[in-house]
């Protein structure tokens, strides 16, 4: 029952994500004057994409046409460890914050290799410089990570989140440096504004775009899809870690309908704030990067100290 | 019965020397080869099956030394015996206990695979300008060598098979001597080798002087002063971290590793350094015994530039073999942090975590030894088939050769610690030690270990940019030049079998490494006489290293899941016969004619990192344009130059190379070159001993 419940929520997860791009496209819109597509236009994307042929290069090899499968799944096992609307699921105890990165860094391994595969130049810029983002942006997270995992003394997840119910509404300065710390680096990891444009095709600005632009039909629609995946895991972590209030402690069905209204209500509210951000600031040059990502880690590091030195030993 | 396998493995790398010079001797004396059978005629078989012969013994050495690391491992019981050799008063001490197993059997699958490798790799040198005998005999004393030291238990039998192990690999590295770069880095490497020896000698004699004896039970028995100790301790880790190549002294292992032939450098990098480690682990854990936090420290911080520093270096080689030499002076970074923060915790009487953090760095060792062994077979591979070694020549290869591509691949993805892997599993243990900074009351130690842990994290991302570098430049894309576009499969099955045994090793010890983790708390149980803490489970299935409320991992279900996922969407997305793949030409923006030059290059795809780490480099870039045309408007052609060094060179050893030429050319004063000068030496020195005789 309990192992039927964590599949369903993970599937619940996939299914959710193109809804939050959608509502993020939604609101960016309606922020910039213009008329909004439909909220479900995401999923008829995705339909379509499936739909068609894919043309592959002649240059092609195996890890090319295998990336967005193994892309996907990564996302798919990282969605499995995340409570989204309930936590203690047995999924949980497979893996913990440490792999959910790792399976992070598993997709960003072979989607820069299919970046390369081809052997056009702007496959292995975006490979270039996704991975010169990822390898500042994972200290960053990690510290933030720790900040968070010192004071619940345990990098489970669920018991995590667990934790920070239990303690109740205490205002911890690590919590709030560690929170404004994985909001950036979300930004960056997920590709948003201002790192990364998900909207333009332009060579001299984008780094995920530049990766999979060979990609078509079934292949693009399972990089997309796990690209929205990677957004929601992210929005659900910080949603999730710093204001669990409302996720399910048991699993009865009220509780499950509510922690469900209560994740989506959050998940709202951050995409309502990440849309604000992307309308207010323009995107910065690539080098500007590291000093985005070094505040980050410095956040982070703000927030650990803040730990040792005012929140005490256990 | 176990010490007769341990020293059956030794008598096999010793024997396996005995056919190679035979087959030396059989050139020079023709009825010697008559005598063995061999005429003429059948001359061309004789180097095959010596060939065979000299593999066979050094894989039986292999097996024996597996053999034997996992009995004692599984028994746990200490082991002693006295060989009859060495000086009359201090016969050679014996001594076979978890931590030797454990590193007997890192050594016995490094040597087993190399056995399947070595026959088809050696068939390509030509036996006039690089004897097989010379090669042959110095790989059985190295590996001989190798394991004397794990085995000694006294201090001269330690520092003589120590020097054993250093002089044979140093013939080794200096076994294709016709080139001038080669035998410079031999020499740098002997240099280096013997000064860390003295050091290491002189870390015994400290302990010694406090002790009755040379024998490690005597040393043991020694009881310093926190100052002596400190003194050993640094000797220690000056001679034992040279040795392992960590920085600032590190500079010997990017020169020797790449010039020796690519077997021996996956001996050099997967295996010795790990005997340097073992010399220390049993120097500071076993001898000492007493160690403090300040060493934990020190070792921790190190380690921790030697992580970020190797891995910042190998990012800028283009040559494979020098770039892999790199990237083990980072892994030993790793490890060595990993293990001062073991020292630390014991130093705080956290035995349990102690024991976690020295679990941690074992397994990282014993994992680096499989993969690194792995990615020096296949970067043979490479070179034997393309005869090339930069790697903005190569691209493309792994449609020409897929199994070489996919064993490679598997050596990539364990070394940027991907989960499923092994070298995950060991970052993930390291990490989890880490995290339990709490219970530490220094409040210096508790904010340090955690950015400790976060440049760890930072090595662990850039090492995984490093190998998508290395494998997505050499077997992805188009070839960059005629020899890879021309590559093909390795045809000798050996040479495949080697890299495909350490291949499966590397996803069977990530999938399920609760067995191996099981037998390295054993060793931990008696180095430390501590194991993991009570709560921990090492299950096949789950691994809770510290109690499963604070961290699991399973990677078998992680495994179930992985294939779950995409097995239910390759199905799905896959139905429709009309959704068949197509092939078609790359798209190339309507200009026409991609060129292998247009792709990104290995020097292109690390530029972000140049740019935003200068500082860790010293950075020469050229870019000179050639002109045309009446006013010089046209660029005919772009030169494009690049020059990275190691910081290393200029700040410690350049001012040290210069201060040992000024103090030779002062003694040099002493020395006029006339004889009356020399003359009035000996009749001053001869007067000076008279009076002090009488």
């Amino acid at each position: 029952m309990n192992w039927l419940l964590a599949a369903l929520q993970t599937a619940l997860f996939v299914a959710l994500a193109p809804l939050l791009a959608g509502w993020i496209k939604w609101c960016k819109c309606r922020l910039q004057n213009r008329k909004a597509p439909s909220l479900f236009q995401p999923y008829r994307d995705l339909l379509k994409l499936t739909r068609k042929q894919p043309v592959v290069s002649h240059q092609a090899s195996w890890i090319f046409t295998t990336s967005p499968y193994i892309i996907f799944s990564a996302m798919v096992l990282a969605a499995s460890i995340v409570p989204l609307i309930a936590v203690d699921l047995p999924t949980s105890a497979n893996a913990d914050v440490i792999v959910l990165i790792g399976f992070f860094s598993f997709a960003r391994f072979f989607l820069a290799l299919a970046g390369l595969d081809i052997g056009t130049a702007f496959g292995g810029m975006g490979s270039s410089r996704e991975m010169t983002i990822s390898s500042l942006a994972e200290p960053a997270m990690l510290m933030s990570v720790f900040a968070l995992t010192m004071s619940a003394s345990t990098t489970n997840l669920s018991f995590a989140i667990g934790h920070v119910l239990h303690e109740g509404l205490v205002l911890r300065p690590s919590f709030i440096f560690a929170l404004f710390s994985l909001m950036l680096v979300a930004i960056a990891e997920t590709g948003r504004i201002p790192v990364d444009n998900p909207a333009t095709h332009l060579e001299l600005t984008m780094i995920h775009e530049a990766m999979i632009l060979e990609y078509s039909g079934r292949h693009l629609a399972l990089i997309e899809w796990a690209s929205q995946l990677k957004l929601l895991l992210y929005g659900v972590l910080i949603a999730n870690i710093f204001f669990p209030w409302g996720i399910a402690e048991t699993l009865a069905f009220e509780s499950l309908s509510y922690g469900l209204l209560a994740v989506i209500g959050k998940l709202a509210l951050l995409a309502l704030l990440l849309a604000l951000s992307e309308t207010l600031f323009a995107k910065m040059r690539l080098f500007r990067v590291q000093e985005f990502l070094s505040f980050a880690y410095l956040l982070g590091l703000l927030g650990m100290l803040s730990h040792i030195i005012l929140e005490g030993a256990r | 019965m176990i010490l007769v396998l341990a020293y059956g493995s030794i008598l096999f790398s010793f024997a396996s020397c005995l056919p190679a010079l035979a087959m030396h001797q059989h050139r020079h004396i023709p009825s010697l080869s008559r005598r063995l059978g061999f005429d003429g005629s059948e001359d061309a078989r004789f180097p095959v099956l010596m060939r065979q012969a000299v593999f066979g013994l050094m894989g039986l050495s292999g097996l024996f030394a597996i053999l034997a690391g996992l009995s004692v491992l599984a028994g746990g019981e200490v082991l002693t015996g006295r060989i009859g050799l060495g000086l009359p008063w201090l016969p050679w001490h014996v001594r076979f206990d978890n931590l030797s197993g454990f590193f007997f059997l890192i050594i016995g699958i490094a040597v087993g695979a190399v056995s399947l490798y070595g026959p088809g790799y050696v068939s390509a040198y030509e036996e006039d300008r690089h004897p097989f005998a010379v090669l042959s005999l110095f790989s059985g004393l190295f590996i001989a060598g190798m394991l004397l030291v794990l085995l000694a238990d006294d201090a001269f039998f330690f520092m003589i098979a120590w020097e054993l192990m250093s002089v044979a690999s140093y013939f080794l590295v200096a076994f294709q001597h016709d080139n001038p770069a080669n035998r410079r880095a031999a020499f740098l490497y002997l240099l280096m080798a013997e000064i860390g020896a003295l050091a290491i000698i002189l870390a015994f004699g400290v302990l010694a002087s406090f002790a009755d004896g040379f024998t490690f039970d005597a040393l043991r028995e020694a009881r310093l002063s926190t100052g002596w100790a400190s003194v050993a301790f640094v000797l220690a880790l000056l001679g034992f971290g040279m040795k392992a190549g960590l920085v600032p002294v590190h500079v010997w292992l990017p020169e020797a590793h790449p010039v020796a032939p690519s077997h021996i450098s996956a001996l050099m990098s997967g295996v010795m350094l790990k005997v340097a480690l073992y010399g220390l682990i049993r120097f500071c854990f076993d001898l000492i015994g007493e160690v403090h936090w300040q060493w934990g420290l020190a070792l921790m911080m190190l380690g921790t530039l030697s992580a970020l520093g190797g891995i910042l270096y190998a990012m800028m080689q283009t040559n494979l073999k020098r770039l892999l030499a790199y990237s083990s002076v980072e892994n030993i970074g790793i490890i060595f942090m990993v293990l001062g923060l073991s020292m630390i915790f014991m130093a705080q009487n956290q035995s349990q975590l102690a024991a976690l953090g020295f679990l941690a760095a074992l397994f990282h060792a014993f994992n680096h030894a499989l993969f690194k062994n792995l990615l020096f077979l296949g970067a043979g591979i490479i070179h034997h088939q393309t005869h090339e070694l930069n790697i903005d020549l190569m691209g493309g290869l792994i449609k020409r050769m897929p199994k070489t591509g996919m064993l490679f691949l598997i050596g990539c993805m364990s070394i940027s610690s991907l989960p499923l892997f092994n070298g995950f599993v060991s970052e993930w243990l390291a990490f989890q030690t880490a995290l339990q900074v709490d219970v530490i009351g220094n409040g210096v130690l508790r904010s340090l270990i955690p950015v400790a842990a976060a440049s760890l994290a930072l090595t662990a991302a850039l090492a995984a940019a490093c190998f998508v570098n290395v494998f997505g430049i050499m077997f992805l894309g188009l070839p960059r030049s005629r020899h890879s576009d021309k590559a093909q499969e390795i045809a000798d099955r050996g040479m495949l079998a080697g890299p495909a045994l350490l291949a499966g090793l590397c996803f069977l010890f990530g999938i399920v490494p609760g067995p191996m983790i099981g037998l390295i708390n054993g060793v931990a149980g008696q180095v430390l006489g501590a194991s993991l803490p009570d709560g921990a489970r090492l299950s096949w299935l789950h691994l809770a290293p510290v109690s499963t409320g604070q961290a699991s991992y399973s990677a078998p279900m992680v495994l179930a899941g992985a294939l779950i996922a995409a097995g239910i969407c390759f199905r799905y997305l896959r139905r429709s016969p009309a959704t068949v793949m197509r092939r078609a030409d790359t798209w190339d923006c309507g200009f026409g004619g991609l060129t292998p030059r247009m792709q990104y290059s290995a020097i292109a795809f690390t530029m972000p990192f140049r740019r935003i780490f200068a500082k860790a480099w010293i950075i020469d870039e050229q870019v000179r344009k050639d002109s045309q045309g009446a006013m010089g408007q046209d660029v005919a052609a772009i030169h494009y130059s690049l020059q990275i060094q190691d910081h290393s060179w200029p700040r410690l050893y350049q001012p040290i190379e210069r201060a040992v030429n000024k103090a030779a050319r002062l003694a040099g004063r002493i020395q006029t070159g006339n004889i009356r000068t020399y003359l009035g030496y000996s009749f001053v020195t001869l007067i000076i001993m008279l009076w002090i005789i009488s």
